[in-house]
């Protein structure tokens, strides 16, 4: 009996030491991490954490969490097993982040791609828009046709944004590039992203871009001899010969400082969106196309980065024609965080 | 490729895992069982199948293994309902969950690796006739097989012996029973054969649709699959029907926003529930139509001499 006590003594010792200084850090997934798109990197941001911080943090993470009354619960019960800071990475997840973070005021969040924020409550993005003002004007010198498919999710300001920069990167080496846009209303359905594909080609698109998690679009492509972008993560495995370049989310360097914030006691509630330049957006190789497209390609990515170029600089039409922003300026970050409208050019209407 | 022909060679493609998962669950539900486990018995033989033609390099390997991946679990299904007597409709649901987990977990080493894609049938000059041969001489070798077994099972249901059986153990299993046919060995058969074709059509995802293992790259098909057989009132050919309506307004809705006809995408999306929804209470509406086929026994539990 005595020997169980000391037995079970040592064990709580243990389990208090252990609890004590360790941070456990939360993510929540919308989509499997198998994905190989969104999800996977986001997971590589918690391998990230884990490998930085080693025994003085414990990462967990639900994948799959439907946006929704049910990301509620997931992000409660991942606040209620003592997660001292919680990622919550889908546009979906605002509202249940907003709402589960005021009963927990002693756990941080940090959300993606969202806008709304509390004391305990960050949020953070990337601005993708930047690689997609690239790969738009890949596009228009790729194409033969003068049409792309462009592969959308929710229209949401996020996506509408890209939907935009890609056409104005375009704009500028063919400026009556078609885009015909898809709205496939889901993140992830290989199956469905693989039709969309497959139909825009049918309708006479060369070049496949998407704004979809799964990396089918671009093996459609590479079947049926077009090519196209990656989304997310390199997914040159999947298409050697269609991929040309991909916009890649690197979000680990990120969650490696926010980590250390909340370790070192100066996490703060901030709004970070960052580019390419602070690395948080990052451009796969160029391939697949010819050496002028690239240095091309290079050159603008280099002008975004040095702050030369800003994807959004006027004059700016919107569907109807109107100017929304005259030469000399750019649209300023509210604009974009907002953006629900088309520009001039984009062979669709948005889906209320 | 001109754009009808695209669009047509898409909805086969769209089709044919539902005609292929649906065929199967009907006759399980003919012969008097609820096997709600379709999803997770679709994701297991996408998973092993994809497992299979990646290491052996052969498609064929793959469509094998995905078929049989079906059979074990669904007899693993049989013997848990039929043996043991659990309740179908929580089992079936328990498939469903245990198939999506295990899968992610067998699938861990081969995300993100290039699959190997099942071969277009290639004739001769049949496959190069214009538009004619690539729709219905130049499909890959699963469409052909998802209408053989559509044709099979509706000769085998109703016009032969075994059909009868089938028939009759849904029916009514204690009248099967008492006239000395074995109830629980035809159901362990039906279940199978579900099994069989619900790993075929999961093989058809991973080996044909999108060569590819993607975790829960099912995406509710299995469900919709279950929803066409109700939908079909247990009727083989009616379950052809549907699956290539259902895969015809799922691509439509695609086309209609490439060409930029303005309609919401969201309704488009909903569109093919919607349609099924509607054909359902078009039927039910019907008496004929829905006790000509419905199996009494359904999700019943049989035990022998009880």
């Amino acid at each position: 009996m005595k020997k169980l006590l000391i037995v079970a003594l040592a064990l709580m010792l243990t389990v208090a030491a252990f609890g004590q200084d360790k941070l456990k850090v939360g993510f929540v997934y919308v989509g499997p991490i198998g994905d190989h798109g969104w999800t996977y990197q986001h997971h590589d941001g918690l391998l990230a954490v884990q490998e930085e911080f080693g025994d003085r943090v414990e990462t967990i993470y639900v994948e799959n969490i439907a946006e929704g009354p049910d990301a509620e619960r997931a992000i409660t019960r991942m606040a209620r097993e003592g997660a001292g800071l919680i990622f919550t990475t889908s546009f979906g997840f605002m509202d249940p982040t907003i709402n589960v973070a005021a009963n927990f005021p002693d756990v941080k969040f940090e959300h993606a791609t969202g806008y709304k924020r509390a004391d305990n409550v960050a949020i953070y993005s990337a601005r993708f828009y930047e690689g997609r003002y690239i790969i738009g004007q890949i596009a228009a010198q790729m194409s033969e046709s003068g049409v792309a498919g462009y592969i959308a999710s929710f229209p949401i300001p996020e996506v509408v944004r890209g939907i935009n920069a890609f056409l104005l990167g375009a704009q500028t080496i063919n400026p009556d590039f078609k885009l015909k846009v898809v709205w496939v209303n889901t993140w992830f359905d290989p199956g469905k992203e693989a039709d969309a594909a497959k139909v825009l080609i049918g309708q006479g698109a060369d070049i496949i871009t998407q704004h979809t998690d799964s990396t089918a679009p671009l093996q459609i492509a590479e079947e049926q001899g077009v090519v196209g972008f990656g989304q997310a993560s390199d997914m040159i495995k999947f298409a050697p010969t269609a991929q040309l370049t991909s916009v890649i989310d690197e979000w680990a360097p990120y969650y490696v400082a926010r980590t250390r914030a909340v370790l070192d006691g100066t996490w703060e509630s901030t709004d970070t969106w960052d580019g390419i330049a602070p690395g948080m957006v990052r451009m796969a190789p160029y391939t697949n196309m010819p050496d002028e497209v690239k240095a091309l390609a290079m050159e603008t990515e280099a002008a975004i980065v040095s702050g030369e170029l800003h994807p959004f600089k006027g004059p700016i039409y919107n569907q109807e024609g109107e100017m929304v922003i005259g030469e000399g300026e750019a649209l300023d970050d509210g604009t974009l965080l907002g953006m629900n409208w088309y520009v001039q050019g984009v062979d669709d209407k948005l889906p209320g | 490729m001109t754009g009808v022909e695209a669009v047509i060679l898409t909805i086969i493609t769209a089709a044919t895992p539902l005609l292929l998962a649906s065929i199967g669950e009907l006759v399980v539900e003919r012969s008097g069982v609820l096997n709600l486990g379709v999803e997770g018995m679709m994701i297991m033989g996408a998973v092993t199948g994809f497992a299979a033609a990646y290491t052996s390099g052969s498609a064929l390997a793959g469509v094998a293994v995905s078929l049989g991946t079906g059979i074990v679990i669904a007899l693993l299904f049989a013997y848990l309902t039929q043996t043991l007597v659990t309740n179908q409709v929580a089992t079936g649901l328990a498939l469903t969950l245990f198939g999506l987990g295990l899968a992610g977990m067998i699938g861990e080493n081969f995300t993100g690796l290039p699959g190997v894609r099942l071969p277009n049938l290639q004739i001769p000059v049949l496959t190069d006739l214009p538009f004619i041969g690539p729709v219905v001489f130049g499909q890959d070798p699963l469409v052909y097989a998802s209408i053989a077994i559509t044709v099979l099972v509706a000769w085998t249901l109703a016009r032969t012996r075994i059909g009868l059986v089938i028939r009759a153990t849904g029916g009514n299993h204690h009248s099967a029973h008492a006239l000395g046919f074995r109830v629980i060995a035809v159901r362990y058969a039906c279940i199978a054969f579900g099994g069989a074709c619900a790993g075929l059509a999961g093989g058809y995802l991973s080996l044909v649709y999108t060569p590819q293992w993607i975790e829960n790259m099912t995406a509710g098909r299995g469900w919709i699959a279950l929803a066409l057989v109700v939908f079909s009132t247990w009727a083989p050919r009616r379950v052809a029907i549907g699956a290539y309506l259902f895969g015809t307004v799922w691509i439509m809705g695609l086309w209609a926003q490439g060409v930029g006809i303005a309609v919401a995408s969201q309704l488009l999306s909903a569109l093919p529930y919607l349609a099924t929804i509607a054909a359902l209470v078009l039927i039910s509406g019907n008496r004929f139509l829905t006790k000509a086929n419905t199996p009494a026994c359904i999700g019943q539990p049989f035990v022998p001499d009880r």
